[in-house]
């Protein structure tokens, strides 16, 4: 045990290990809330949502470019090019805040469908779920504009990777979360 | 230089600016960024310490009230009508007002007295004192947890104002009561503010747990590998994954049962008609909001209950002059207890039509933890056993928690049968078993670490005399208040009734009601008096004049008496041994930091 850990120490860096530690608690909560989706699917009555909107569809096409691009972003950073890497955090965040208006739209769609707030069915669950996770996009979108400002105007002297690994590995993490949220929704909704 | 340090660039800067500190002493702190927005870890942790004695305070006023209710039902103090209005109209608590107080009382102490003022508390001070850490891992976010629990307390202390009153359908606030606002004045406004003020509760425990894990796991100094680690950080550690892993549940039923309450959606709702009034709701389940919630609940009992065992393992040792018994059966039980606190929460639930097949399998796994808190007595006692035992307050009180936590898993064993469970669920018998077990033993632990630890924190001691008073006091006081409720729960008397004068068969037991409301007084008054100790020494205390008063091993006890923020000057020490090295070779301790000798015998 001793050894794992000490090694662990040299490789991980402490903000790393918190954001993962973060991740599983982030987890948890989607747990909680697909298991009483499944609990309650179970039950009479149960009311499914028939048709996915389209716009799930375009904002799985959103996020998951996104994700490319805080990658290649990351990986300008690490090559010192930081035109390239401001310019790809742009269009990081230009996906993101599509994906957050897509998914706006594609709760209209629903909304369209008559399924609206009344009554604990699919639909409902999957307002209060997409809706978290679509928070959690956003706060990754804040962080984001915090470190596209400090590209920007900071006086860029730590070379240090960290924050951008922990942001792009966050990134990943929802992008990773929406596709499950999606296929769950696909399987059992 | 320790490893960690020269990992981590920024680390090194605090690590520098620290130096400058003691060196010229040009680096000046304001008061706003040495006590208020502080990052010290050290700080934070007397924050935390300080908000929840004042929550304390509070959350005992209100038990205080509503036993003089129980005790003297029909009797009227004037003075409550000058203080609460209408609350209590004619010197009588109405029952909305009852119903607020139980509430309340529970929300304070379990989660703003008991979780955060508890582990708040001392993962802050003694996690990067002991694994010789500068501070944590990211002090920012540490001092956000604070916030965001200051944040949380304004907006639960504003409910207690408003016109509706606070939330009233008791701790676990189970719906359909506090999803429907007709249905009592308790789940109007001031639900939404309970919910929303625990949200902000949960993302301080959130944001804490977090940096309490990736601290122990990460910023520890050389040769403090994990076995060397003093058990008070175990505790945390497990305290702090549990924490990590089930608050965000509790979130998720909050956010259900908010919308809910605001929304129009029936997840917890169906088939309800309330003052007449057929509801539209329909397809909920209220059970499926009371697993969200005891998922969470459970863990959090034990959330509660092992930073306080830890403690007691720690301060058992170092006054007994005798290594921990066990170690390594320490470490596994905490373990244990970890993973079995995830898989018992349906134990709350062996009444609510739970299939008896499903429950006579959380039957079994929860009689299981009785295993490791067996182990774990076992081990205190065996500590104990010849020990030459210093009965400071701080080991009465460790001493008083043992005997506490062995009364209350007692009586828990009793309740995790799911027949006998029939008959005592709901009773008083419930309340007697969790507030000895939890309520009672966690503050113990508590009591006993503020004693320990306040040299370190403060500089200074507090008052023995008062200490003694306040535990002796305090222990025959628990034991009087919440022994005979296993009587009245035996013999059928529920919890949560304000009036139970209808049951002719419980006046029998209005004697021993009065009983438990004196003493309550008395019990709170002794606490009132702590805090005066408390606050007293701080400034007037006797002046700490050695760097380890105690004479322990462990690493918080080389630091300058009045640590700065950076906790060593110079190097943080290396790590040679475990922390428990007493009565050793002829020794009386040998510190951590000793290199083991040539021809040392092994612990
Ligand atoms: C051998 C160990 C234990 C067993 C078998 C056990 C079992 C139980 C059971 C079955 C209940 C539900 C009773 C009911 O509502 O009908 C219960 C309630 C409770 N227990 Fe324990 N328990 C044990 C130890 C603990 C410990 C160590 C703590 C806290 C540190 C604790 C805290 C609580 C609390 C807070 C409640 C009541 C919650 C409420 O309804 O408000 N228990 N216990
Ligand atoms: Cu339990």
């Amino acid at each position: 045990m001793d050894i794992v850990t000490d090694q662990q120490r040299k490789k991980l860096h402490p903000h790393k290990f918190t954001l993962w530690v973060a991740i599983a608690s982030i987890l948890m909560m989607f747990a909680g809330l697909t298991s009483a989706f499944i609990v309650k699917s179970n039950q009479a009555n149960w009311q499914g949502v028939e048709e996915m909107p389209k716009f799930f569809w375009y904002s799985t096409v959103a996020i998951l470019l996104s994700s490319l691009a805080i990658q290649m972003a990351l990986r300008a950073f690490r090559q010192r090019e930081m035109g390239k890497y401001r310019s790809l955090i742009a269009t990081t965040l230009v996906l993101g805040v599509l994906f957050i208006v897509f998914q706006w739209l594609g709760f209209g769609e629903l909304w369209d469908q008559q399924i609206t707030f009344k009554g604990a069915g699919g639909g409902q669950f999957l307002y209060v779920i997409f809706g978290l996770h679509a928070l959690h996009v956003l706060g990754g979108i804040v962080a984001l504009i915090v470190m596209f400002i400090k590209a920007f105007f900071g006086k860029t002297k730590t070379y240090s990777s960290v924050p951008v690994e922990v942001a792009a590995t966050y990134w990943h993490f929802v992008d990773g979360l929406w596709i499950y949220l999606l296929v769950f929704f696909l399987i059992i909704g | 230089m320790s490893e960690a340090l020269s990992v981590h660039p920024e680390i090194v800067t605090t690590h520098d600016v620290h130096h400058d500190e003691h060196g010229g002493g040009h680096h000046k702190e304001t008061f706003i960024s040495k006590y208020i927005f502080s990052m010290d870890h050290k700080t934070i942790g007397k924050q935390f310490l300080i908000t929840g004695i004042i929550w304390a305070i509070v959350g005992g006023l209100f038990s205080v009230l509503f036993r003089l209710q129980l005790g003297y039902p029909g009797q009227s103090f004037p003075i409550l009508e000058t203080f609460f209005g209408h609350w209590a109209k004619g010197g009588q608590i109405q029952p909305e007002f009852y119903y607020a107080l139980v509430t309340m009382h529970g929300t304070v102490l379990v989660f703003f007295v008991l979780t955060a003022g508890l582990s708040g508390t001392f993962a802050n001070i003694l996690i990067p004192l002991q694994i010789g850490a500068r501070d944590m891992a990211s002090p920012m976010l540490n001092m956000l947890s604070y916030w965001f629990f200051f944040l949380a307390s304004v907006i639960m202390m504003s409910s207690l104002f408003i016109q509706t009153g606070p939330a009233s359908g008791g701790w676990t606030i189970y719906p359909p009561l506090s999803a429907l606002g007709q249905a009592s004045d308790g789940s109007k406004l001031g639900m939404d503010l309970w919910l929303v003020s625990m949200a902000m509760f949960i993302v301080s425990s959130l944001l804490g747990g977090l940096n309490y894990i990736s601290t122990i796991l990460n910023m520890r100094t050389k040769g403090m590998s994990m076995t060397r680690m003093p058990l008070t950080i175990w505790a945390m550690f497990f305290t702090a994954v549990l924490g990590v892993l089930s608050f965000p549940v509790l979130l998720s039923g909050a956010i259900l049962l908010l919308f809910d309450r605001n929304l129009g959606t029936s997840f917890f709702l169906s088939d309800i008609v309330v003052n007449g009034e057929v509801l539209p709701n329909e397809g909920g389940s209220a059970i499926l909001f009371q697993h969200l919630f005891w998922f969470l609940g459970h863990p959090e009992v034990y959330i509660i209950l092992l930073p306080a065992m830890g403690m007691v393992s720690e301060i058992m040792s170092v006054n007994s002059r005798k290594p921990i018994f066990g170690y390594m059966a320490m470490l596994g039980s905490l373990f244990a207890i970890a993973i079995l606190a995830f898989l018992v929460w349906a134990h709350h639930m062996f009444v609510t039509g739970l299939n008896p097949f499903l429950g006579s399998i959380f039957v079994l796994l929860t009689l299981l933890i009785a295993v490791p808190s067996a182990i774990k007595v076992f081990n205190w006692l065996t500590t104990l056993w010849r020990g030459n035992i210093r009965f400071t307050p701080a080991m009465l009180f460790a001493i008083g928690f043992v005997s506490l936590f062995i009364s209350g898993g007692l009586t828990g064993i009793f309740l995790g049968n799911s027949t006998i469970d029939i008959h005592l669920h709901d009773t008083m018998f419930v309340v007697a078993h969790f507030h000895i077990v939890m309520g009672v033993a966690s503050f113990f632990g508590m009591f006993a670490g503020v004693y320990h630890w306040f040299p370190k924190m403060f500089g200074r001691y507090l008052n023995n005399t008062l200490g003694y008073i306040h535990f002796w006091v305090t222990m025959v006081g628990a034991y009087l208040i919440f022994w005979p409720m296993h009587y009245e729960g035996l013999a059928g008397m529920p919890r949560r009734y304000l009036d139970k004068s209808g049951w002719v068969s419980f006046n029998q037991f209005g004697d021993l009601d009065k009983m438990i409301t004196v003493v309550s007084i008395i019990v709170f008054a002794v606490q009132l008096m702590f805090v005066f100790n408390f606050f007293y020494s701080i400034f007037k205390g006797r002046k700490v004049t050695t760097q380890n008063p105690w004479g322990a091993n462990t690493l918080e006890w080389t630091t300058p008496i009045r640590p700065g923020h950076g906790n060593w000057v110079g190097e943080i020490p290396e790590v040679h041994r475990w922390p428990y090295d007493y009565g050793k070779d002829g020794r009386d301790f040998i510190p951590q930091t000793e290199p083991i000798g040539a021809n040392e015998s092994k612990h």
